[in-house]
C-alpha cells in the first residue's frame, strides 16, 4: 500500500517551471530517495509534501486520504535550510519546537531526556545554541525532526555538514526508524547513501521526473548484460574460446588472476559462457556487473540532455 | 490558534527577559516625568546669582531711576561715561551686561541695546524692555497735563492672565491649560512614532534572525507562516503594552512624588491673600506678589494635570498605539522577509518612513493649530492618524471623526496585514537576492 502519493503535481513560480506533472508513490515502510542534480525541483517537493507551499494543480494523499493540515503532526521535517535561534538555549528552543509539533511540554521534556542522553550531548541543555559547533547543532536539529515520532519523516540533504561519524550515527538512526515502521522520504546527492538505505527513488530532472521505481528493479533495468570472470589458467586460452562468441571489453591479470569483463551477445545465456569456460581452466568468480547508481544517475540527466538537444 | 500562543509567549518572554528591555522600561519614564518636572522645577528655583547691569544714557537721564531692580537683578546708573571706554574694560569692570540707552528712544523703540558676552534671558530682556515702554508712556502722557498722573496711572496698572476653560456641549467647566494640552499632545505624538518605529523593527530583526538562522523552514513546517508572523506581531505588540503600562505608572509615581515635594501644601498661602492683593493697592511688597503667583500657577499645572481626561487620552493612545503598529509591524514583517540582511532593508524602509515622518511633522502642526483642514484629513488617513490624532486628542475632538479615523485605521491594517502576509510567506523561503518591487508585486499576486 502506498503510505504517501504525490500526484501529477505542477508548481509553477514566477520565471520557470518548478514541477512539472510529478508523481511519486511512497510504499510504507520504503525509504525513498528523492534525487536529481540541483535546481531539479527537490526541495519545492519536498515543501509541498510539508505543506509549507501549496502546488499548482496535483493531488497529495497520505495514508489513502488527502493530505489535510493536521497530518504535519505525523511527518517530520528535516529541511536542507535548516537552523536554530542563536541566542536561545538548547534545550528552551527543543522544548519549543517540540510544542510546535504537537507535543506537550511535559512529553516533549521526557521525550527530549532520553535522546539527549543517547546522543550524549545533556551537558548542552542549558547552553546557547551560538556555543555549539556545527554538528552539535545538526544533531539537535535531528533530534527536533525525529521527536514527536512521526509516521513519515523527510530529509532534505540529511548528511550535508555532518562529519563521517555523525553521518554514521545518522544513518543507522533512519534505519532504525525503518525497522520501527516508519517511511522515510530523503533528497540526496550522495548516491552511495542511496544504494545504502533506499529501497525506492524517483530521479527528477528539470522538473520532471525521469526514472521512478525500485532499486533493484531500476538497477537491473540498467544493467548492460556485462559480466566479469575472474579465471585461473592459460589466459591466452580463455580470451581464444571467449573471442569468437563474446565481446571482450577489458582484460587484465591480477595477481596471477586473469580477470575478464565481457558483454553479452543477443543469442546467448550466462550458462553458455559458463560452459564454454568450464572446459579452458578454473573460475574463480563470475559476477554480473550492475550499474552503481551513481552511473546510472550521471547516465541518464545526460541522456535527456542530449534528447533535448 | 493553541499554536500561536505558543509563538506569542516566545516571542514575549525572551524579549521581556532581556537586560535592554528592564532598562528601557525603568528609564524612559524618567525622562517623561523630567520633562513634567524639570519646567516646574526651573519655576521654583530662579537665578540666584546677583547680575547688575550698567545703564548708560547718551548725554540724556530721562531713565535714570526707572528701572526697577529686583532681587537678583541690579541696574547702575552711570553718568559722564564713555561707552567706548566701559566696553573695552568689560571684562575687569564684572557687569552683566551693558544697557545703552539713545535719546532717540521716544520715537525710535529699537534704539535700545544691550551688550553682554551672555546670551540674557528672555525675562531679562522683557523686564527692561517692560520698565522702558511704562516710562516712554508716562512720559508721552504727561504731555496730556493730567492731574494726578501718578495716582491714576497706579490705579489702572492691572496684570492680565487668561484662563481657558473648556466647556462640555451642556456647559460643564473645565479649567485645562493650552500648553499642558500642547505638551501632552506632543507626547502622545511623538511617543505613538517612537512606540510604532521601535517595535516595528524589531519585528523586522525578529524576522531576518529567522531567516539568516535558517529556523524559519523549521518552525513553518509545523506551523502556517501567517501564523507565524502573527504571533511574533502579536507578541511583540504585548511587549510594547508592558512597556507602556509600566512606563504609566512610574511616571505617575514620579509625578506624584514631585508634587508632594515641590509644592509643599501652598494651598492655604495662596487663597486668602491673593484677592485682596490685588483689589486694595495696599503696599504688599512686588517680589511677595509674584512669589505666590509663581506658585500658584505651579498648583495650577498640577490642578490642570487632574482634570486631563486621562483615562479617555490612555485608551485612545493603546488603540492607536496597537492599531498603527499593526499597520506598521505587518509591512516591516513583509520587509524582513523578502531580504537577507538589514543592510538590505534600506531601500524598502523608505516607503514606511516617509508617511511616518510625514505624519510627525503634521503633528507638529496640530499643537500650533489643531482645527485646520491638513491636520483633519491627515488624522483621517490611516498612514498617519495614529501620530495625528494622538496629537489632536488633548484639545478635544468630536467622536464622529474619532470613530471614522478609527474604522478607517482598522480596515487598512486589515488589508495590509493581508497584503504583507503574502509577500512573507513568500520571501521567507527565498535566499540571495534582494527582490525588486516588481517582484514583491508578483509574490502578492501569487495564489497561496
Amino acid at each position: 500500500m502506498e503510505f504517501f502519493k504525490a500526484q501529477h503535481i505542477v508548481k509553477q513560480f514566477a520565471n520557470h517551471l518548478a514541477l512539472d506533472q510529478i508523481t511519486v508513490s511512497v510504499p510504507e515502510g520504503s525509504i525513498y530517495g528523492l534525487l536529481g542534480p540541483n535546481g531539479a525541483g527537490k526541495t519545492t517537493l519536498i515543501r509541498i509534501i510539508n505543506q509549507i507551499t501549496a502546488p499548482d494543480s496535483g493531488e497529495l494523499f497520505f495514508k489513502g486520504n488527502k493530505l489535510k493540515s493536521d497530518d504535519i503532526y505525523d511527518i517530520g521535517y528535516l529541511p536542507e535550510e535548516r537552523g536554530l535561534y542563536r541566542k536561545m538555549k538548547v534545550g528552551e528552543q527543543s522544548v519549543y519546537l517540540a510544542r510546535l509539533k504537537g507535543l506537550s511540554r511535559q512529553d516533549a521534556l521526557k521525550k527530549l531526556k532520553v535522546w539527549f542522553e543517547k546522543f550524549e550531548i545533556e551537558a548542552w541543555w542549558n547552553k546557547k545554541v551560538e556555543e555549539l559547533s556545527k554538528g552539535m547543532q545538526q544533531k539537535v536539529q535531528f533530534i527536533i525532526t525525529v521527536l514527536h515520532e512521526p509516521k513519515l519523516l523527510i530529509f532534505d540533504e540529511p548528511f550535508t555538514g555532518f562529519d563521517p561519524i555523525n553521518v554514521k550515527i545518522l544513518k543507522k538512526e533512519i534505519l532504525e526508524f525503518k525497522d520501527q515502521g516508519a517511511t522515510i522520504i530523503f533528497s540526496t546527492h550522495d548516491m552511495g547513501s542511496v544504494e545504502e538505505l533506499c529501497s525506492h527513488i524517483t530521479l527528477i530532472n528539470k522538473a520532471r521526473t525521469l526514472l521512478e521505481g525500485g532499486i533493484d528493479e531500476i538497477r537491473k533495468r540498467y544493467a548492460s548484460d556485462e559480466y566479469e570472470i575472474g579465471f585461473e589458467g592459460e589466459a591466452n586460452l580463455l580470451t581464444a574460446t571467449l573471442s569468437s562468441q563474446y565481446k571482450i571489453l577489458e582484460h587484465k591479470k591480477v595477481n596471477g588472476q586473469s580477470i575478464v569483463r565481457i558483454k553479452l551477445q543477443d543469442s546467448f545465456s550466462t550458462n553458455d559462457i559458463l560452459k564454454s569456460l568450464l572446459q579452458s581452466g578454473k573460475i574463480v568468480s563470475f559476477n554480473e556487473i550492475v550499474p552503481g547508481m551513481n552511473d546510472i544517475f550521471i547516465r541518464v540527466v545526460q541522456e535527456e540532455k542530449t534528447i533535448k538537444k | 490558534m493553541n499554536k500561536v500562543s505558543i509563538i506569542i509567549r516566545r516571542e514575549y518572554t525572551t524579549r521581556v527577559k532581556k537586560k535592554s528591555f528592564i532598562i528601557m522600561t525603568l528609564l524612559a519614564p524618567l525622562f517623561m516625568a523630567a520633562m513634567f518636572v524639570i519646567p516646574v522645577w526651573v519655576m521654583t528655583r530662579k537665578d540666584t546669582d546677583e547680575k547688575t547691569i550698567a545703564v548708560i544714557e547718551d548725554g540724556t537721564e530721562m531713565f535714570k531711576g526707572k528701572i526697577p531692580g529686583t532681587k537678583y537683578l541690579k541696574f547702575e546708573y552711570l553718568e559722564n561715561v564713555n561707552l567706548q571706554e566701559i566696553k573695552g574694560n568689560f571684562g575687569e569692570l564684572g557687569y552683566y551686561g551693558i544697557l545703552h540707552i539713545s535719546p532717540k528712544v521716544t520715537y525710535l523703540p529699537g534704539a535700545i541695546q544691550l551688550l553682554s558676552n551672555k546670551q540674557p534671558p528672555l525675562d531679562i530682556t522683557e523686564h527692561i524692555s517692560n520698565a522702558i515702554e511704562k516710562e516712554i508712556e508716562r512720559l508721552k502722557l504727561l504731555t496730556y497735563d493730567i492731574e494726578d498722573l501718578d495716582e491714576i496711572l497706579k490705579e489702572i496698572d492691572t496684570d492680565v492672565k487668561i484662563q481657558t476653560i473648556k466647556i462640555s456641549d451642556t456647559g460643564e467647566e473645565k479649567e485645562t491649560s493650552t500648553v499642558i494640552a500642547m505638551g501632552l499632545a506632543y507626547i502622545s505624538g511623538i511617543l505613538i512614532y517612537m512606540l510604532t518605529f521601535i517595535f516595528g523593527a524589531q519585528v523586522m530583526r525578529g524576522v531576518i534572525e529567522e531567516k539568516t538562522s535558517r529556523i524559519v523552514e523549521i518552525i513553518i513546517s509545523s506551523i502556517k507562516p501567517f501564523q507565524l508572523m502573527m504571533g511574533k506581531i502579536i507578541g511583540i505588540a504585548l511587549v510594547g503594552l508592558t512597556q507602556f503600562f509600566f512606563w504609566i505608572l512610574i511616571t505617575f509615581i514620579i509625578i506624584s512624588i514631585a508634587k508632594s515635594v515641590l509644592i509643599p501644601d501652598i494651598s492655604a498661602v495662596i487663597e486668602q491673600p491673593l484677592t485682596e492683593n490685588i483689589l486694595s493697592s495696599s503696599p504688599v511688597g512686588q517680589t511677595q506678589v509674584s512669589e505666590i503667583q509663581e506658585m500658584s500657577e505651579i498648583q495650577e499645572i498640577f490642578s490642570t494635570l487632574g482634570n486631563i481626561p486621562w483615562v479617555t487620552i490612555i485608551f485612545a493612545f493603546i488603540f492607536y498605539f496597537l492599531c498603527g503598529y499593526l499597520l506598521y509591524a505587518s509591512l516591516f514583517a513583509s520587509i524582513g522577509a523578502a531580504v537577507d540582511n538589514e543592510t538590505d532593508t534600506q531601500q524598502f524602509m523608505m516607503p514606511i518612513t516617509i508617511p511616518l515622518l510625514l505624519g510627525l511633522f503634521v503633528a507638529m502642526g496640530a499643537f500650533q493649530n489643531p482645527e485646520s483642514s491638513i491636520v483633519f484629513w491627515f488624522s483621517l488617513i490611516p498612514l498617519t492618524s495614529p501620530i495625528v490624532m494622538m496629537a489632536r486628542i488633548p484639545f478635544g475632538i468630536p467622536l464622529w471623526e474619532l470613530g471614522l479615523s478609527m474604522i478607517l485605521l482598522i480596515l487598512t491594517f486589515i488589508g495590509t496585514t493581508w497584503m504583507a502576509a503574502k509577500i512573507y510567506r513568500t520571501g521567507i523561503l527565498l535566499y540571495g537576492k534582494k527582490p525588486t518591487y516588481k517582484e514583491m508585486w508578483k509574490w502578492i499576486r501569487y495564489k497561496n
